[in-house]
């Protein structure tokens, strides 16, 4: 199946997936995602930590307003949390491959790719998500 | 000298079929001009605006085209408090004496669907549904109980509240009480918030009349100052709304440095209010407002709220009007409906939501994206 991914250079995907951020040039500040347009001008692109800690998160139990939601009509509650990447920055995104019930703050999560909807002509559009690390017990 | 406030209008927050954003706009301000005792040939200036419901200054082919400068405020969530502090900064400047600031709205049902380029995001983060004010409030609050020990059931507590002061409220949109156990056990909309934990995008609309002191003591009205009226931005390291990532060190607040800059414009301290009306966008708000205002440490509304100290007859009443969670949110509007009540409260006007013991000084603080933060302290 076709697959293109919901933006361009958000994510380096491979065996580790990694999410493309910024480090500002001279304050050293790590920002997600790239800054587009003039203001990427002051930052390095880096490639972010691929795991790190839940900080916070909430469920969505309600499917969001389109636009601007792209999301399949048929609507699954999904888990969406903050994670903090090692002395870089802390991202929000999906948190997959886990029980809402067993979402803990402070549990190991790690980068993944994952198909989040379909165009008209059948393309898989895939983003970047987080999910728990194994044998972590969350 | 300072500014005062010396009318006060609204429009009935909740939904008004057949009735636009500016027609309650239009409405609040001939209101708050009969409680003055003024018509509109006397004012002469106003600051007004809406976040959705059009340009403020065309309500002059309905008030009146009488030629006076009328400039639009659009500011999110902080668009009263900036029009208020433009309106009250004009009269302490000494070039008017007589003004109005208003603001109204009115929202579509159901949450607000915000665009990811107006607010310099990119649009995967819309599309991929993690633009939701729902989600980054609930966000906030999750790691705050954890850190703080903040227990699910204050937050129920606070939503109680709200919906017993709205029930006393004539201009509150959600007038019946609703008890704890049915708040706690409602469907999650956003967990750990449950669908009466939340306020909802409203319609409503606001005017005050500001006057210099001077004018005000010829028309012999009540006379409330404005002793502080604040504005902020977000300083480094915050936790705002519409945040695809956050700093690891995390810093201040625009709350944060409304208050503070506030509390010393009034040369008073947080021990020294009475009253207060806090941003209240969900039950998490108000307890996390609690503390960013100065009003408490961290934690501790876990006590405050189960003593039912911040309920009408504590020790310091929030939100006596039940707030935004039984008001609703017409952006616009919101900010001035936190200062409408508290001048009611300190005219002793409030009937059976009145604080006991003549309350005299009295504080608003209203908080939106991208992280602003509008602050007020009024005495009498």
């Amino acid at each position: 199946m076709a697959t293109r991914p919901v933006a361009e250079d958000l994510y380096e995907a491979g065996a580790v997936p990694r999410l493309v951020g910024g480090r500002h040039r001279t304050s050293g500040r790590h920002v997600f995602p790239f800054p587009a347009g003039q203001e990427g001008a002051d930052y390095d692109r880096v490639l972010l930590e691929p795991s790190g800690k839940l900080w916070s998160w909430t469920i969505q139990r309600f499917r969001p307003k389109s636009p601007p939601y792209t999301g399949p009509e048929a609507f699954e509650p999904y888990a969406v949390g903050y994670v903090e990447l090692p002395g870089q920055v802390i991202v929000e995104g999906r948190l997959v491959n886990v029980a809402f019930d067993a979402l803990s703050i402070g549990a190991p999560f790690r980068t993944t790719i994952v198909h989040f909807t379909e165009d008209a002509d059948g393309t898989s559009v895939l983003t970047y998500a987080f999910e728990p690390v194994e044998g972590s017990g969350a | 000298m300072s500014a005062c406030i010396v009318g006060i209008g609204i429009h009935p927050f909740g939904r008004t079929d057949g009735m636009t954003g500016l027609d309650m706009g239009v409405a609040a301000a001939r209101s708050a001009m009969r409680d003055a005792g003024v018509d509109w040939s006397q004012i002469q200036f106003a600051f007004g605006g809406s976040d959705a419901s059009g340009n403020a200054d065309t309500m002059v082919s309905r008030l009146g085209l009488s030629g006076i400068q009328f400039i639009n405020v659009k500011n999110g969530c902080a668009t009263g408090g900036s029009a208020l502090f433009a309106a009250a900064s004009s009269i302490d400047s000494g070039e008017y004496d007589l003004g109005l600031a208003v603001g109204f709205d009115k929202h579509p049902r159901g949450a607000f669907d915000p665009k990811p380029e107006e607010w310099g995001l990119p649009s995967w983060y819309g599309e991929t549904g993690l633009m939701l004010t729902t989600q980054f409030f609930a966000m906030k609050i999750r790691r705050y109980m954890d850190i703080h020990g903040i227990s699910v059931e204050s937050l129920g507590r606070v939503a109680e509240k709200s919906f017993a002061n709205g029930a006393l409220a004539e201009h509150a949109w959600r007038r019946e009480p609703v008890d704890l156990e049915t708040i706690l056990n409602a469907p999650m909309v956003s967990d750990p918030f449950t669908k009466f934990m939340f306020c909802s995008p409203a319609e409503g609309a606001v005017a005050l009349v500001l006057a210099s002191e001077a004018k005000a003591r010829s028309m012999g009205v009540p006379i409330i100052r404005l002793s502080a009226v604040t504005m902020r931005t977000r300083p480094p390291g915050s936790f705002e709304v519409f945040a695809p990532a956050l700093e690891i060190e995390q810093g201040g607040s625009a709350t944060r440095l409304a208050s503070a800059a506030a509390f010393e414009k009034a040369g008073i301290g947080p021990g020294d209010i009475q009253v207060a009306q806090l941003q209240d966008t969900e039950a998490g708000a108000e307890i996390m407002h609690m503390a960013e205002n100065g009003f408490c440490a961290d934690g501790d509304q876990e006590q405050w709220l189960a003593e039912g100290r911040t309920r009408i007859g504590g020790a310091l009443p929030v939100n006596t009007d039940g707030g935004c969670i039984a008001c609703g949110e017409p952006i616009g509007a919101s900010g001035l409906r936190q200062v409408y009540e508290n001048v009611v409260q300190l005219r002793g006007a409030g009937g059976r939501r009145q604080v006991p013991g003549d309350p005299k000084v009295a504080y608003s603080h209203v908080y939106g994206a991208p992280g602003v933060s509008a602050v007020t302290i009024l005495r009498r």
